[in-house]
């Protein structure tokens, strides 16, 4: 594999017109056509969702796979913010290309300039689509969509559907999709979990999947294999992801030969609900749409233990707005979180816990009245009050940051295909368009772009050169020996009989990496997480405890089979931030830094793609995408 | 503070279920009840016994999947709450909390707590969408919508599909669940064109999936996390009567 280079294989000619020639190019299938293939999709959340939708309209025959029992129980459904789109309908000066540099620079010039230029390019059908498909954006009096400004940038191109954005769009997406399951394009396998892919003649032709209702182990063969499986963030144990979200399919793509680029480029969002105590299952996030009326402080001295409305204006330290006048509240979400751990290190943090700072909107409050933030934030300060107990109408909320999104993911390339032929990556899962750096309001975007406008036209010339082949192939050798290595994986892990619950191992493995690969890392952290992540690998394989059947519904078997991929990933991300010596986006090396604290990039050694392949035995190889630069300069990010 | 409660087990559809009895001490009142179950369940899968099994993931009040009775109420005690956004502090020292299933024809026990909702995916295919294929939507702004009717076709769409409502109702009914589709179309001009159609398929499907009848008593509503109002009945049944008229006359 050591000769192997990566080809983003995105097409010549000139950016704003790159992608419609190169759609033209692209092989056609007519519908009738179309029917002779099989499509397996796994996860059915905003970009698997509607990817499958507009296949299934194109004629082809869809096979969804989803762990949850109904499409609509997505991760993607708790995007509270908005969705971004350069519609321009305020006039205020917005447009693809600013969306695009926007995005580029919020990913600190760590992303493809022709992906992003695609994606913003594309916003603008999003939203064209999903209105038509009866999502209920918020609208002005006049009837008009309306819009909100998000972090990292100031103009207004956010639409939103009150705190509830990702829910909307993804019952529209889920609509559409049932719109294909009545037709018969769709079959929905509910409450199953992939737990290998299967690649014949190094093509991925099929998958494993266990039945999470009877632990039946089957295989199940297609033309091609599409990952809509979301990101990792559940690897720090505690994050803002629902509980079930994991790494599995990713990583047993992984393993069969699909590179995994950037893993180390995981987002902190700096507005969540913080840590309360040991029994914390999981992390609240409170929009970053907040930061647009509400204020960030905390107290000037340290240790100071009044109660907030105690601390007069002039002993408030407003600090994003004192060191960034120009965005304020407002800067991207890796310059907002670090700055929030920053001053709870230097002892100004609020709250029980001295780790959380002041989330105020007593201003607006008074500005612009309540009734105006309760129709704009209703549902988020409901939410914030039954979790915390307290009335954020009356006391500044706290918050501090959660791990969110991940931007590194599944290699891919212009198509969205792996490394693997046949095996395409969609949404969160892959990599491609996010940088170091994710800005608010854009995850919702790139599900969307990849699911409804660019992956349906990328498969489809992929499948043309494909002879489509609908018997039922799971007899093949290579399928029998992916079932029977997933069933030995099972026994073994079912045959350890020790003495640990999963959460336990799983709690200490997301304590190491939020402390040695969360938002900050430096040298002798990693390889401190080098070391001792085998050794939770050892105890994860010596001493967990599963009890009951595996042929039956076991919720503490699924979490087992989850979580040890998530000890390798682990492994694998403390690997990337290690070799990465320099700091960007979301990934800050505490050795490099400017003299304002400020991530400090190394364009000249460090301007690359990572995309790492597995070695069973031993270290991961790494291979370099350059990234080239033809439309924008790079330029250190600057918020001020 | 300590808690007793008592938890419905049930190892699969086909099997009997009883009520167990757990105590739990030196519970955080600050806690999610959701966690006060992690707790037990660590506990059990210590001890060498098979954990309770729920349905839940975002743990955000918004994904749908939770949700059981405690005490008879689905989603418990608080008003507009999931069971996973409900606290230990809703509850006393001491108390007696009785968990079980979701009761419905139409909604089978898995396992424990865990209850299959598939029927209400098969009322949103056979007709809950606006039929319109990626691509060929016009630009969005041509057809500017009413505030009024914006703003209520979103609370209406605001239906998480717990099957709270289902399990509320003494009829077993899914009125709530499928009217809040039919009215989120409704209210909207896109959903318009399609509306006597959807209104009669989704009917149709309902009843086929054994859900029972309305009779406007209004736990559904009052036990609804989302608050999703009665008034969405009102809406199917006038644009039941209105699709059912139209079609009369036409075979007229």
């Amino acid at each position: 594999m050591n000769d192997f280079k990566l080809n983003s294989n995105a097409p010549n000619g000139e950016l704003h017109t790159k992608w419609e020639d190169y759609k033209k190019t692209l092989n056609k299938l007519t519908p009738e056509e179309a029917n002779k293939y099989k499509v397996i999709i796994i996860g059915t959340g905003l970009a698997g969702a509607s990817a499958a939708a507009t296949l299934a309209e194109k004629g082809f025959n869809i096979h969804a796979f989803s762990y949850h029992e109904s499409p609509r129980r997505a991760h993607s459904i708790a995007a509270q913010g908005g969705i971004n789109a350069a519609k321009n309908y305020k006039q205020d000066g917005d447009s693809v290309m600013r969306l695009f540099y926007d995005t580029i620079k919020g990913g600190d010039f760590r992303s493809r300039e022709d992906n992003v230029y695609r994606l913003a390019e594309l916003s603008v059908n999003i939203i064209d689509q999903c209105v038509a498909q009866g999502v209920p954006f918020a609208r002005e009096y006049g009837g008009l969509l309306d819009n909100r400004s998000f972090g990292g940038v100031q103009v207004s191109r956010t639409f939103y559907a009150r705190g509830q954005t990702g829910q909307q769009l993804l019952l529209g997406a889920y609509s559409a999709l049932s719109r294909q399951t009545n037709a018969g394009k769709v079959t929905f396998y509910p409450r199953h979990d992939m737990l290998d892919i299967v690649t014949v003649d190094g093509k991925a032709k099929g998958i494993v999947t266990r039945n999470l209702l009877n632990g039946k182990i089957e295989s199940h063969s297609a033309d091609v294999v599409i990952l809509a499986t979301g990101g990792y963030s559940n690897v720090y144990y505690l994050s803002t992801n629902a509980m079930a979200s994991n790494v599995t399919a990713n990583w047993r793509a992984h393993r069969k030969g699909a590179l995994f680029a950037n893993p180390s480029f995981t987002q902190i969002h700096p507005t969540c609900i913080p840590v309360k105590n040991d029994f914390q299952s999981k992390l609240t996030l409170m929009s970053e749409s907040l930061r647009n009326d509400g204020r960030v402080w905390v107290p000037k001295k340290k240790n100071d233990t009044r109660k907030a409305v105690d601390i007069p204006e002039e002993e408030r330290d407003y600090y994003l707005e004192r060191i960034y006048p120009a965005f304020g509240n407002l800067v991207p979400r890796d310059v907002a979180s670090r700055r929030a751990k920053e001053v709870c290190d230097n002892g100004q943090g609020v709250g029980n816990t001295g780790v959380a700072v002041y989330l105020d909107f007593k201003k607006a409050i008074k500005e612009k009245g309540e009734q105006f933030i309760k129709e704009k934030y209703g549902n988020l300060f409901d939410m914030y009050q039954n979790i915390t107990d307290e009335n954020p109408y009356k006391t500044p909320m706290k918050i501090y940051p959660a791990v969110h999104y991940t931007m590194g993911g599944l290699w891919v390339d212009y198509n969205l295909m792996t490394t693997i032929p046949g095996l395409f990556s969609i949404g969160e899962s892959n990599f491609s368009d996010h940088g170091a750096n994710r800005l608010g309001a854009s995850a919702l975007m790139q599900g969307l772009a990849d699911g409804y406008f660019v992956a349906p036209h990328t498969i489809m010339d992929y499948l043309a050169t494909e002879n489509p082949d609908f018997s039922n192939k799971t007899d093949q050798k290579e399928f029998v020996a992916a079932v029977e290595e997933t069933e030995k994986d099972i026994e073994d892990i079912m045959s350890i009989k020790g003495d640990l619950v999963v959460d336990e191992v799983h709690r200490e493995l997301g304590k190491v990496v939020w402390d040695k690969v969360g938002m900050a890392r430096d040298k002798k952290g990693l390889n401190h997480a080098i070391d001792s992540i085998p050794k939770i690998k050892e105890k994860f394989w010596k001493n967990v405890s599963i009890p009951g059947s595996d042929k039956d519904m076991n919720q503490e078997l699924e979490k087992a089979l989850r979580l040890k991929d998530f000890i390798e990933l682990a492994e694998l991300m403390a690997h990337d931030a290690l070799d990465r010596n320099e700091s960007c986006g979301a990934h800050f090396r505490e050795e490099y830094q400017t003299p304002e604290n400020e991530a400090e990039r190394n364009d000249k050694d460090f301007k690359y793609v990572a995309a790492w392949g597995y070695n069973k035995n031993g270290k991961p190889s790494l291979f370099k995408e350059e990234l080239k630069y033809k439309n924008v300069k790079l330029k250190t990010r600057s918020y001020k | 503070m300590n808690i007793n409660l008592k938890i419905w087990r049930q190892s699969s559809d086909k099997k009997d279920g009883k009520l167990h009895d757990y105590r739990l001490e030196n519970v955080d009142p600050n806690i999610s009840f959701l966690e006060m179950l992690d707790i037990l369940n660590n506990k059990l899968v210590k001890e060498k016994k098979d954990p309770v099994a729920f349905d839940h993931d975002c743990r955000e009040g918004i994904c749908g999947s939770c949700g059981f009775m405690i005490n008879g109420r689905p989603h418990g005690p608080q008003k507009a709450t999931t069971v996973c956004q409900l606290h230990m502090r809703s509850f006393k020292d001491e108390d007696d909390i009785l968990l079980e299933p979701f009761r419905a024809k139409s909604f089978g026990v898995i396992k424990d707590l865990s209850v299959d909702r598939k029927s209400f995916d098969r009322i949103i295919s056979s007709s809950g969408f606006v039929s319109v294929d990626t691509g060929e939507a016009g630009e969005a702004n041509y057809i500017p919508i009413e505030k009024n009717n914006a703003d209520e076709a979103f609370l209406s769409a605001a239906c998480i599909g717990c099957g709270a409502c289902v399990a509320a109702c003494k009829n077993s009914s899914a009125m709530l669940f499928t009217s809040a589709k039919v009215s989120h179309l409704a209210l909207l001009p896109q959903g318009e064109i399609e509306q006597a159609d959807r209104v009669n398929k989704m009917v149709a499907t309902m009843d086929a999936e054994g859900f029972g009848a309305c009779t406007n008593t209004g736990a559904c509503s009052a036990e609804c996390p989302k608050e999703i109002s009665q008034t969405n009945i009102a809406r199917l049944n006038r644009e039941f009567v209105k699709a059912q008229l139209g079609s009369f006359i036409k075979k007229k």
